[in-house]
């Protein structure tokens, strides 16, 4: 049977560019549909019901939603080639907690930097910092978070890379003063096509917000 | 080399049953450690020093954290009784009910047992909601994972145990068999298995502590 794959998206996502990096990883062929996201088609709402959000993976008819879980589902059903996740159960576990990380840590902060103000934004800016410099450590000397090769961990990360300028205007800071290494790693990861090719240029992602 | 898996937990709490559940399924040797929450060893301080929390699953003194990554982990690495399908689809979507659990039920219930009386009407209403999409998974079937207990049906713990002792707790009814018919069911059949009646925290021990962390 003919493989086919669709993506439901929004270009400013940062879990749907998870997605995008997986498959273009790959080098898998899909068709993406670009959702309104105020005007969510009915596509979207028969593929996702429980959450009714981007994206979505609908392979051969079926719909896998949440970006970790798609990009896990990625990795499992195109396993012939550029792993995403380690082969080791300890490193894949490893790998799953730090994306995990991200979503519970890096997520959360990072909406409220640029969503509040005053008290708060100053918490929510304190919180963002101390989770990057939490990564840093635990990037280390490693090239990537996945090692030697671009991974699980580096996708879950990168994307947000998208929206540090929005993060830096609105919160009034600089990430390179604060966290250097971590613009060091964003722009190694940046030299992949498959992440140059995915992320919107950071301009064009303040402008959506304006 | 000899195998050593010890298990940091704390009895109560329904994350640490996961991962107990998960290595009995499996036939799993381990050492368990239970943690006074409020005076935390320097293990656990050791082992989760980014979450200080329990479970914490150390394999050959290597730790992994995070109830879920856990339970990935005991599946990928000690063979036998399989906690996810083998079908790649079907345990993406054992995945996303698992977050489901962690993400939308967990907040939702501790809304309705621990939050204010004045919000209760509403946040039983959302609780509803998200109990209603766990009802309609199950389907015609016997467990989420089909004829046998899954990983969703380990994480859907806090459902099938916790849930129940919190009404006790408290005096809220949430899950009637009336709503939740489903629900209700796959409830006895959980609380009814042999593998994990045998390693629940006592509901006499556990309503009492409950009432006692809700401040009641």
């Amino acid at each position: 049977m003919a493989e086919e794959v669709v993506l439901l998206d929004f270009w400013a996502s940062v879990f749907g560019m998870r997605v995008r990096i997986a498959l273009a990883e790959k080098g898998i062929k899909y068709e993406s549909k670009e959702e309104d996201l105020r005007n969510k088609s009915d596509l979207l709402l028969k593929m996702n019901p429980v959450h009714k959000k981007v994206p979505v993976l609908i392979h051969n008819g079926k719909p896998v939603c949440e970006s970790l879980i798609i990009v896990q589902y990625i990795d499992e059903v195109w396993n012939d080639s550029s792993p995403l996740l380690p082969s080791d159960p300890y490193q894949r576990a490893h790998a799953r907690f730090w994306a995990d990380f991200v979503d519970q840590k890096v997520y959360d902060a990072s909406r409220r930097v640029w969503r509040t103000k005053g008290e708060e934004q100053e918490a929510a800016k304190k919180d963002f910092f101390e989770s990057l410099k939490t990564l840093v450590r635990e990037l280390g000397d490693k090239p990537y978070f996945g090692g030697e090769t671009f991974g699980f961990v580096d996708i879950a990360l990168i994307t947000f890379y998208s929206w540090f300028y929005v993060y830096e205007t609105y919160g009034k800071f600089s990430i390179e003063a604060e966290c250097p290494e971590i613009i060091a790693w964003a722009k190694r990861c940046m030299q992949k096509e498959s992440v140059a090719n995915t992320l919107p240029d950071q301009k064009k992602v303040y402008d959506l917000l304006w | 080399m000899a195998e050593e898996v010890l298990l940091l937990g704390a009895w109560a709490s329904p994350f640490t049953s996961r991962v107990e559940l998960a290595l009995k399924l499996k036939g799993v040797q381990y050492k368990y450690s239970d943690e006074d929450l409020n005076n935390k060893s320097p293990s656990l301080l050791q082992y989760n020093p980014i979450y200080k929390k329990v479970p914490v699953l150390v394999h050959n003194g290597k730790p992994i954290v995070e109830s879920q990554v856990i339970l990935e982990y005991i599946d990928e690495t000690w063979q036998g009784y399989p906690l996810l399908p083998k079908d790649l689809y079907e345990r993406a979507i054992a995945r996303f009910w698992v977050k489901f659990i962690d993400d939308k039920c967990w907040p939702a219930l501790q809304k309705v047992f621990i939050g204010e009386e004045k919000g209760r009407e509403k946040a039983v209403e959302e609780a509803y909601e998200v109990l209603k999409f766990l009802e309609k998974e199950l389907k015609e079937k016997r467990f989420f994972g089909g004829e046998s207990i899954g990983m969703v049906d380990i994480a859907a713990n806090i459902i099938g145990y916790w849930l129940g002792a919190c009404e006790e707790a408290t005096g809220v009814e949430l899950l009637t068999r009336e709503k939740f018919p489903k629900l209700s069911n796959w409830i006895d059949e959980f609380v009814s298995n042999s593998v994990i009646k045998e390693n629940l925290p006592p509901r006499d021990k556990l309503v009492p502590f409950l009432r006692h962390r809700f401040g009641l």
